[in-house]
């Protein structure tokens, strides 16, 4: 499972070009790029599932929409909130929902776990298309940006570009190396034993049902601090954000990217914000464009973006014993 | 609620879960006997009901325009099943879902392009056009009573050719094992492609048949896609009694969620799905 | 289109009177910047409207239209050729935000025509409303906040706020003679924008609404809701859907046999359009809009059949409100001869900008910056839409909560 070192060279290299990024790009894609950094803190949580746990949620985007509805609900009208009370209680909402849909979900499997997930997802995305007093399918304003004091120094200003861009790239490092570190310890053995055969982790002695639940309540609370972000890079969350085809964009970005890689949903997530603004661009029927693409990538590229760069940087080193050592996974 | 108002509500209820049946039998067919979660579905509904608008302004008989789209829907389905679906049957969910998703992208592109963004309906038959009075101001069109019986029909005899035809047979042993009725020399790969075909047809009847009652417009299947899909959950997947019982039972949440607890009726139909899972995971009829 | 030269010609005369009245207090604040440097650089034009979805009819009949106009007036706005920047918005709120950045930010467009969504409509009038920027064109999106708390200088309205449409229909209603009536919309904010000032006016005018039916948005299935209003047996039934939604229900509230005993009212968007597919379902139905398609002015019957010509389908109100979309732009261009830098004097050349050529009749803006028009009621006899008057004459949004009004 150790990342091979190509990737990793890539990859340290993708962080270097992000960190710079601001000073260099134009605004609109600085603007784009955090949009691409919160999905893919939140494919990477949708990833932990799928790739690691073995549980295909199609409703994840619960997590992600409620958290962004629980900062414009504890962000007053009349000014900021402090990000020490809005982000502990977005955190905490995402986690008590993740708790409870998991605890009623995580005991059916495949298609049984795919629909139950859709359901509790489609039933808070009713609840916030009806409540006229949340702004029912409009959606609901953030005006402020939480402030980031410490007594009554300011220590970040949210409402700058950098500061916020900076903010959101040390949110997506930070849910990688916290998930790599998760991953390499003994629960993250057990998680990816019960994907491969969960009987078996069963008769090992292992509650199976705990950990996935566990599993289920830790991506809910990632994907929470991603709809936490983007809450506060857009100023609005609607219900659309909770809708059935963010959490479909989402399963996308984590097969593009490459399953159970972490880095790869984070690929794809670039990947996939950047071509629909491209296909758009390139023609009005940009659906067509992007339904073939979603096609394609599922007949042809199974193991996504990630699965291919071992294989490239493999065969320009013609097959050097390194490169074979480092291979796929 | 007085005990007349009771009663109409409830026809309506049964009369929205007939409708919901037609849609969700191809889609438990397809779920159950396949393996396959086919979320275009709800494209094929679509295509259905503007095939039958088409197909009506040409022939100007609505029976007619259904004779002759089925058999054109029937060809897309097969075609669909061999050209994408049939490379997934081994593969996980995920890539399902994902691939029909893809398939939604683009019928639903095929369809603006094919007959743009405007809404049309297709007229009700003349002798189909009459009605039976209900209450004082309200009566029952003999449209809805004919979608009744054409629900019941089709529940009667996707009932008995799983049940009891050599093809049902076939069907039913396929999806228990797929090895095992290989090596018996029936072809699996064409038989799926048949069963495909057929859940594609069926959404495409369900949307000529509601097209009447309903209007025709872009995306119109997203929005049975996901109720159909509850329905098979509820019913237990694969089940045509348990996709039966599952309309009714969202026909009553939607309707008498919708008149006693207006503020939260599209949640009640989740919630209904929610503990009925709960209680059953496998759903009513589901085998575990 | 050779036939609507002469109709464009006496537009740009009359434009030209403005031009030169709106110069008198303009010039001060004219300074010639971007102009200067490129005179014949395209005026960046950027479009956000739904292609894709339920609404794509909406997005393409504005865009055909306001590009017919401004085809009529040579491609050009002051003398500047024109480049588009189209996107689909898709209606996703979650994508408003990255899309109008795109187009104000990537795109540096001078002005933004959109969107059809009141909540896309919020967020981008939030962001562009916020800022020294493109002035916003809204050409649909009928949320009564545009014009209302969010009201600003750079942003204008060529269609409604959801206010104006609804408020005459209550009126209307309580004239023929209804004593109590039920209302029935989607359950979200246009719904419940239009509902509430129908009530308004029924209630004012001596009516009781005695229950309002909220439809889960975008529910189809009405059949347990108009069970409720036969039992209920109200004088009338004030009601909003549209587009499919519209069809949908007209049929559904014919098959259930209530048009016999409950006449049905509503704003215009009810039957809009729908003539055709709801067929004998919306015999009699009365509905108040801004537009009727039999206006009987020369623009009105020029504007149609151009349309008609052009794009193969017939006009609709939306379209109209692209069309003029497409003449305020034109107005706003011609008062500085091109010059997209003196945005002082544009918003000045579109807030006094009168409209006596449009096809749904003469209006000009109000200080909100939404028209001040008539609106007009309809009713739909043999599958057609009839003009049966005027509803109300020179109808003006209230604006509640605009601090320019």
């Amino acid at each position: 499972m150790d990342t091979p070192r190509s990737v990793t060279f890539i990859l340290t290299l993708a962080v270097v070009a992000l960190a710079i990024f601001p000073w260099v790009g134009e605004s609109f894609y600085v603007s784009l790029v955090m949009r691409m950094m919160i999905l893919g803190i939140f494919a990477m949580s949708l990833d932990l599932l799928i790739g690691y746990t073995g549980l295909v949620s199609f409703g994840h985007a619960a997590f992600f929409g409620l958290s962004g509805y629980l900062l414009a609900i504890v962000t007053p009208d009349s000014g900021p909130v402090s990000i020490w009370y809005a982000l502990p209680v977005c955190l905490a909402g995402a986690a008590l929902a993740a708790l409870v849909i998991g605890w009623f979900s995580v005991r059916t499997t495949g298609i049984y776990f795919i629909m139950i997930t859709l359901a509790f997802a489609q039933m808070l995305y009713y609840y916030f298309n009806e409540n006229t007093d949340l702004g029912g399918s409009d959606g609901i304003f953030i005006f402020y940006k939480p402030t980031v004091m410490l007594g009554s120094w300011t220590l970040l200003d949210l409402d700058n570009h950098y500061t916020l861009y900076y903010f959101i790239f040390a949110g997506l490092v930070g849910s990688y190396f916290l998930l790599r570190m998760l991953l390499r310890s003994p629960f993250g053995q057990v998680i990816r034993g019960i994907r491969a055969n969960e009987a078996r982790t069963r008769a090992l002695g292992f509650a199976t049902f705990r950990y996935k639940l566990v599993s289920f309540v830790i991506a809910g609370t990632l994907a929470g601090f991603a709809g936490f972000l983007e809450g506060l890079h857009t100023g609005i969350m609607s219900p659309a954000h909770l809708g059935w085809h963010e959490s479909g964009t989402a399963m996308m970005m984590v097969i593009l990217g490459g399953i159970g890689t972490l880095y790869g949903p984070v690929v794809g997530a670039f990947a996939m914000v950047y071509l629909q603004d491209w296909f758009q661009e390139l023609t009005e029927h940009w659906l067509l464009l992007m339904g073939g693409f979603v096609i394609a990538v599922v007949l042809f590229l199974p193991n996504g973006i990630a699965g291919l760069i071992p294989q490239l940087t493999g065969r320009l080193r013609k097959k050097s014993p390194a490169a074979q050592e480092n291979g796929d996974e | 609620m007085d005990i007349s108002v009771f009663l109409v509500q409830l026809l309506n209820s049964i009369q929205y879960g007939f409708l919901l049946f037609l849609v969700a039998s191809g889609l438990t067919l397809i779920f159950g006997i396949m393996g396959i979660i086919n979320l275009a579905h709800g494209a094929f509904y679509m295509l259905g009901a503007y095939l039958v608008f088409w197909l009506t302004g040409i022939t100007s008989n609505f029976f007619v325009a259904i004779v002759l789209g089925l058999p054109i829907m029937l060809l897309l389905g097969y075609i669909v099943e061999r050209t994408a679906i049939s490379f997934l049957y081994k593969r996980d969910h995920l890539y399902q879902v994902l691939l029909t998703y893809g398939l939604i992208l683009i019928f639903n592109e095929m369809q603006k392009l094919l007959w743009g963004t405007n809404f049309y309906s297709v007229p009700v038959p003349e002798i189909l056009k009459g009605s039976i009075p209900l209450t004082e101001n309200q009566v029952y069109p003999h449209y809805r009573l004919f979608i009744s019986m054409v629900c019941l029909a089709l529940a009667g005899v996707l009932y008995a050719v799983i049940g009891k035809t050599r093809l049902g047979m076939m069907i039913r042993a396929g999806a228990v094992n797929r090895e095992m009725v290989q090596a018996l020399g029936i072809n699996v790969g064409r038989l799926f492609a048949i069963v495909f075909s057929l859940g594609v047809v069926l959404a495409a009847f369900a949307g000529m048949i509601a097209a009447p009652v309903s209007s025709v417009y872009p995306g119109m299947g997203d929005q049975i896609l996901i109720l159909s899909f509850v329905v098979v959950v509820i019913g237990g997947i694969g089940s045509i009694k348990g996709a039966f019982i599952g309309a009714m039972i969202i026909g009553l949440a939607d309707t008498f969620g919708k008149v006693l607890l207006p503020d939260i009726a599209s949640v009640a139909v989740y919630a209904t799905m929610a503990v009925i899972l709960i209680w059953r995971p496998q759903g009513l009829f589901g085998k575990a | 289109m050779s036939n609507s030269g002469s109709n464009s010609f006496t537009r740009r005369r009359f434009l030209q009177g403005t031009a030169a009245a709106a110069g008198v207090t303009a010039v001060s604040s004219f300074v010639p910047t971007r102009f200067a440097i490129g005179a014949k650089a395209p005026v960046r034009v950027g479009i956000l409207l739904p292609y894709s979805g339920t609404y794509a009819m909406l997005g393409n009949s504005i865009t055909d239209a306001m590009k017919l106009r401004l085809a009529e007036a040579d491609h050009k706005l002051g003398g500047r050729p024109i480049h588009f920047v189209q996107i689909d918005s898709e209606m996703s709120v979650p994508k408003a935000q990255q899309n109008t950045q795109k187009l104000v930010d990537k795109e540096k467009v001078d002005f933004v025509v959109g969107p059809v969504h009141s909540g896309i409509a919020a967020v981008m009038a939030k962001m562009v409303g916020s800022r020294e920027g493109p002035i916003m064109i809204v050409p649909n999106a009928g949320s009564n906040a545009v014009t209302g708390p969010l009201c600003a200088p750079n942003i204008f309205r060529t269609s409604f706020s959801n206010w104006q449409p609804a408020y005459p229909g209550g009126t209307v209603m309580a004239k023929d003679g209804h004593k109590t009536a039920v209302t029935i919309a989607w359950k979200y904010a246009a719904g419940r924008q239009m509902m509430d000032a129908g009530t308004e006016a029924f209630e004012k005018a001596g009516g009781k609404v005695i229950k309002d039916i909220e439809v889960p948005f975008p529910d189809v299935e009405f059949q347990a809701f108009l069970s409720e209003i036969a039992a209920l047996k109200p004088d009338a039934v004030f009601a909003f859907f549209s587009g499919g939604g519209a069809t949908k229900f007209l049929k559904d509230y014919a098959a259930a046999g209530l048009n016999n005993s409950i006449p049905l009212y509503g704003p215009g968007f009810l039957t809009e359009g729908v003539e055709a597919a709801a067929g004998e379902a919306a015999e009699g139905v009365k509905t108040t809009l801004h537009y009727s398609a039999d206006i009987s002015n020369a623009a009105n019957r020029t504007f149609r059949d151009a349309f008609e010509k052009a794009t193969g389908r017939s006009a609709n109100v939306f379209a109209v409100q692209g069309y003029d979309a497409g003449e305020l732009l034109i107005k706003a261009m011609g008062a500085v001869n091109g010059d997209t830098g003196a945005t002082g004097a544009i918003i000045q050349a579109m807030e006094s900008a009168e409209f006596p050529d449009s096809p749904r009749g003469y209006w000009k803006m109000s200080k909100a910056h939404n028209p001040i028009q008539d609106i007009y009621l309809r009713e739909v006899r043999g599958s057609a839409q009839k003009l049966m008057g005027v509803a109300a004459k020179a109808l003006e949004d209230p604006a509640t909560g605009c601090k320019m009004s």
